[in-house]
């Protein structure tokens, strides 16, 4: 039979998942640890193999191998921009949706110490965005001198003030800078314009950044790697709740990925205010929006999620827990691979997927607030209302292999205690079972309507 | 016809009075200026973060509700910490509540560094008759 083969290079595992293209069926899956520091095909081959032996005596013949890629640090990114909430936000959030890491958020004209900074944190590419069209052009003309003569090696997308372009092909031309231009991911003032901008930085990602990780001998085997691993999370996740020409989505929606190391939340949604009387406030939030939270995970940021949350947050969730809630965190974070055995062990790491939903989620979702006036109180909302989205759904290691999956993402909803965060109240709770979301963005770039068909079917009720 | 000059409109404070700030939209559009309009509920520095992004070439400042001089105060200051050293700063409305001898309101937004300042009822007309003046645009 025809089948695709969907590879994820992540940052642990390489997860493979065979498709039965003939009856739009997961055919298989398998994993194994990642091993792109000798050669990314050996963990690769372990895989296949066991991926083979679970599909058995069935013939397949795999007529697509594609793949997405999180090994080897993701793809990492430093966002340049003019005023901090402006241009700056919008490289930010351009950057998020491709899929990048992001090392640093920079502002105005960079310094010298700047410079050195982002050269240090080694960037695989560089947005440099910065005014409005036919807006200030000096900023990001004096940032592109900056990065000509200082930062030669890294890619840089350009994606500022259209003005400025002619001036900055110049300068990046006659200094050899790898460059792309593309439209401003802030044409008018509080227009946010990121896909333009996404669109070049997964295309730099194809041509250039694979093969600077080590990864082009896993080329020669399969059809491509297209797209960073988060970048594909969120290409299905829209899919999914937008639907395609021939099939329907499932509307509006939010996922939860909670990992060792970062919590990402990504929502499909407008984000208007659903409630009559709200003025709508600040940057327009992209309908398709990626937030990570770098200090929010089960193992390697345990430290740094107990620093935000604090012992009272987390012990909320737990309140009879014999440990002491620092050692604890403490101690997951020095030993990442341990898996919890006891009951208690259990409920910690419960409790601690719940709060890095709850925070998480605070930090993606709008916020509204009541403001005084002569004329009595009105109220101001800033980035998305998501009271009324449709579905939750959980993705990833942590929340695919829980016992209770609704129960950590029931912590991400909407409630009274801080009812200016506007959370999602009453959605469906739903769980990536099979694990497949990623995939389902690969095969949605060959076959739109099967990926839709296919998450419906294998994304499931919690 | 588009004038080549960029201005940036608001209502200040914890202001929600919308409809004059359409009208001076529209009136700026129909003269040929490119006008960025942030609204309502803005406080001093969404006008000046604007006005930095599109190279502004002057801010006019509205206020509605009579709070406009505590709204008002130290925004020339904040516009020279964000590096508008010279742009022009226009503020009219109900600035200030009760009877109050408009000479002397006037001074006291003149003095915090504003351009020119507007009494209740002023036709936008005359303000952007100012305003070109101001910018050396006068037909």
């Amino acid at each position: 039979m025809d089948a695709i083969l969907l590879i994820d290079f992540g940052s642990t595992y390489t997860k493979l998942t065979a498709v039965d293209i003939e009856n739009e069926e997961i055919l298989a899956t398998a994993k194994d640890l990642t091993t792109v520091n000798t050669d990314i095909m050996i963990g690769f081959n372990k895989a296949y193999e066991k991926l083979m032996e679970s599909i058995g005596d069935k013939k397949v013949n795999f007529v697509k191998k594609l793949a997405c890629s999180s090994a080897a640090g993701g793809l990492k990114m430093v966002a340049i921009g003019l005023v901090p909430e402006l241009t700056a936000e919008a490289a930010k959030r351009a950057a998020l949706g491709a899929g990048a890491r992001i090392l640093g958020v920079y502002s105005y004209e960079l310094n010298k110490h700047e410079i050195e900074e982002i050269k240090n944190k080694r960037p695989d590419i560089i947005l440099l965005a910065g005014g409005t069209d036919g807006g200030n052009k000096d900023c990001i003309i004096h940032n592109a001198k900056l990065l000509a003569e200082h930062i030669k090696d890294v890619p840089i997308v350009v994606a500022g003030n259209k003005n400025a372009n002619d001036e900055i092909e110049e300068i990046f031309n006659s200094a050899g800078v790898f460059y792309k231009i593309t439209e401003n991911v802030m044409p008018k003032l509080n227009t946010i314009n990121v896909e333009p901008a996404r669109e070049v930085i997964r295309n730099i990602f194809m041509q250039k950044i694979v093969e600077a990780k080590g990864m082009k001998n896993a080329e020669n085997f399969i059809n491509g790697i297209l797209m960073p691993t988060p970048a594909a999370v969120l290409k299905a996740a829209k899919i999914l709740a937008d639907g395609t020409d021939k099939e329907e989505g499932i509307g509006e929606l939010v996922i939860v990925d909670i990992g060792g190391a970062t919590t990402d939340v990504h929502s499909i949604a407008k984000g208007d205010p659903s409630k009559p009387g709200v003025t709508l406030r600040g940057l327009q939030e992209p309908y398709a929006k990626r937030t990570v939270e770098g200090d929010l995970g089960m193992r390697v940021s345990a430290m740094s999620l107990f620093e935000a949350a604090g012992t009272r947050r987390i012990r909320k969730y737990i309140p009879n827990t014999k440990y002491d809630i620092e050692e604890r965190c403490k101690f997951l974070q020095q030993n990442v691979n341990v898996i919890p055995q006891t009951e208690e062990e259990y409920e910690f790491d419960e409790a601690l997927g719940m709060v890095a939903t709850e925070i998480a989620m605070e930090r993606h979702v709008g916020t509204i607030e009541s403001v005084y006036t002569p004329m009595g109180i009105i109220y101001s909302q800033v980035g998305k209302d998501l009271l009324n989205v449709k579905y939750l759904i959980g993705t990833g290691g942590v929340l695919v292999h829980s016992r209770n999956p609704e129960k950590i993402l029931k912590a991400g909803l909407f409630t009274m205690e801080t009812p200016n965060y506007l959370k999602p109240t009453n959605p469906v709770i739903m769980i990536d079972k099979t694990y497949i979301l990623s995939a389902m963005g690969l095969l949605a770039e060959e076959y739109p309507d099967m990926a839709v068909r296919i998450m419906k079917k294998y994304i499931v009720r919690a | 016809m588009q004038n080549g000059k960029t201005v940036v409109i608001g209502v200040i404070g914890a202001d929600c009075h919308a409809v004059g700030n359409k009208i001076i939209e529209h009136a700026l559009k129909e003269e040929g200026f490119n006008v960025v309009n942030i609204g309502v509920l803005s406080p001093q520095e969404d006008f000046i973060n604007a006005a930095i992004e599109t190279n502004a070439d002057a801010i006019l400042v509205s206020s509605l509700y009579g709070h406009g001089e505590i709204d008002c105060r130290g925004f020339r200051e904040k516009c020279n910490e964000a590096g508008l050293k010279d742009i022009i700063l226009y503020v009219g409305g109900n600035l200030v509540v009760g009877k109050q001898d408009w000479k002397e309101v006037e001074k006291r937004f003149l003095d915090m560094g504003f351009n020119r300042a507007y009494p209740p009822g002023t036709d936008i007309k005359l303000s952007i008759k100012d305003l070109k003046k101001d910018l050396g645009i006068e037909e």
